[in-house]
């Protein structure tokens, strides 16, 4: 398969109509492998990269469940096809930025995507839409099983998975929940949701990854720790702070509601209006104007079936998507045109919120 | 009585005392101000990692500090400026520096997770031809020529056990990966 047919095609994250979930907009989980006898990639000489790239890429052609992938060098991308890869959080920037060696090999229905010589030799990585832990592992650890029977992963009886960076020794698993968190940003309760959740021992960051901000009240929530716990430990806790974040945040909309459903209709209702009657938009107030509208839907101001359109402008509003759907390469400016033409189009026939059901009450 | 108090790094008084608690265990700290400066420990979201590099130079067992490692030449300087090592082998070669850090980084200290496998076994059977191949040259060598027969046989299934291994692996790497 073409990477330009790849991006052309559904994808799980921007058309999918599943994610039912209110809070939880998409599940990750990304396992760090090496080849035993290798030096990490970033310690590594330039022939044995592409050495270590090229049986990574035969392993994984090879392998049923990449059956059908896009597998190539990403010398081979465009600027623009690699940041359209990162707003889909299929690869990460380091990757993007790579210059020899570096591989990638994504499935057609984009939710398994295998980075090659990025920190690690291989980082596998599952991606599903709304809050599916247990589906996302069961479907990387089944890729890695088939993986580990074509390469031979470097593995210590007591350390585990050997990662370039201790930080990932052991299961060198992370499980990541992209969560929805507007009522707790509104209501100024992150910080202590971070606080708790760090003790936790899991890590919140914004939507993409480390050091970014939280457009959108949208944040990251992962396992900070690897060795001494099984996959299925790391998951479950992981999977209860995520359900005891899921209700703050609903509780937060609650308290929202009773002490002043105005203020927060208002900020809903000012959004629909700005999407519906757009000129500039910039990639931050778009996503932070979409977040409002997800929230919205969730308090059923908004018909159900406007839930897709977000979480796929979500990704669509992202610079790399807009610049994609243009014939010519626009400046910052003319994206913002651009962008609040996408959207306004996209709003004309959504239909006005309705306050009424909140206001019987 | 702040004099009693020396720098960890450097033994000069210490003027910065840090104090972490990481996984429920107290971790003490005492810097002077410029071995503080120069570890980064002044800025809050750097000191963790600070804290873990310390902890590791630190270390008593400062033998392995002017080490190498065999396979891949990395030296510990190298992991103080990257924050990651240069190959699966530098854990073994850098054992002494690992295992303190592993303490303040992770929930445990071992593995408990998912396995290998066939990867293993198939290691496994490779390093066992070897190991019966050394033995029956010696045994031929030394004219052991009951043992020699007997190892000769073992030498053979294992041959065979590793190559069926081996094939299933190359049969997979033989097929053209897919664009």
């Amino acid at each position: 398969m073409k990477i330009s047919a790849l991006l052309a095609s559904p994808s799980e994250l921007t058309d999918t109509a599943s994610s039912k979930c209110a809070v939880v907009l998409m599940t990750r989980i990304r396992l760090a492998r090496n080849l035993a006898g290798h030096s990490f990639p970033g310690w590594c000489k330039e022939a044995q990269r592409e050495a270590v790239l090229e049986r990574c890429r035969e392993a994984l052609g090879a392998a049923a469940p990449m059956k059908r992938s896009v597998n190539v060098p990403v010398s081979e991308l465009t600027e623009l096809q690699k940041q359209i890869l990162v707003e889909r959080h299929l690869i990460s920037r380091e990757l993007s930025g790579s210059k020899h060696g570096g591989g990638l090999v994504i499935n057609r229905d984009q939710t398994c995507s295998v980075m090659i010589n990025e920190e690690d030799h291989l980082r596998i990585q599952v991606l599903r839409a709304g809050f599916q832990l247990k589906k996302a592992w069961s479907q990387i650890d089944s890729l890695d099983t088939e993986l580990e029977g074509r390469l031979d992963y470097a593995f210590d009886p007591a350390l585990g998975y050997l990662t370039a960076c201790p930080t990932n020794l052991g299961t060198g698993m992370r499980a990541s929940a992209m969560m929805h968190l507007p009522a707790l940003v509104i209501s100024s309760q992150m910080e202590k949701v971070v606080r708790a959740v760090n003790q936790l021992g899991m890590v919140v960051r914004g939507l993409f990854g480390e050091g970014s901000d939280a457009s959108g009240s949208i944040f990251q929530i992962s396992n900070q720790t690897t060795l001494g716990e099984s996959e299925e430990a790391i998951l479950k806790r992981l999977g209860s702070v995520l359900q005891s974040i899921i209700e703050h945040e609903l509780n937060a909309r609650e308290k929202l509601l009773e002490a002043d459903a105005a203020k927060l209709f208002d900020k809903i209702g000012r959004a629909y209006g700005i999407l519906q009657n757009c000129h500039q938009l910039s990639s931050s107030e778009a996503m932070n104007l979409l977040s409002l509208l997800r929230l919205g839907i969730d308090l059923g101001l908004f018909p159900e079936t406007t839930r897709a359109l977000t979480d796929r402008l979500f990704i669509e509003a992202q610079p790399g998507h807009v610049q994609a759907a243009a014939r010519n390469e626009l400046d910052s400016s003319q994206r913002d045109a651009l962008r609040a033409d996408n959207i306004r189009t996209e709003f004309a026939a959504i239909a006005r919120p309705d306050f009424s059901l909140h206001q019987k009450s | 009585m702040a004099s009693s108090l020396k720098c960890d790094l450097c033994g000069k008084s210490a003027t910065v005392h840090l104090t972490q608690i990481v996984n429920g265990k107290m971790h003490k700290v005492d810097l002077c101000e410029a071995c503080a400066q120069a570890k980064g420990v002044t800025d809050p979201g750097g000191f963790s990692l600070a804290d873990l590099l310390l902890k590791a130079s630190l270390n008593p067992e400062e033998t392995t500090l002017g080490t190498e490692c065999p396979t891949c030449g990395f030296k510990p300087s190298d992991f103080k400026k990257l924050g990651r090592f240069g190959c699966p082998q530098c854990y073994r070669t850098f054992e002494g520096m690992v295992s303190p850090m592993l303490d303040n980084m992770h929930k445990g200290t071992r593995h408990v997770g998912k396995v290998p496998h066939q990867a293993i076994e198939r290691r496994t059977l490779i390093e066992r031809v070897t190991e019966l191949e050394g033995a029956l040259a010696a045994a031929i060598k030394t004219e052991r020529y009951e043992d020699a027969a007997r190892l000769r046989d073992e030498l053979v299934q294992a041959r065979l056990a590793a190559s069926t291994s081996a094939a299933q692996s190359a049969g997979a790497r033989a097929t053209p990966a897919r664009s």
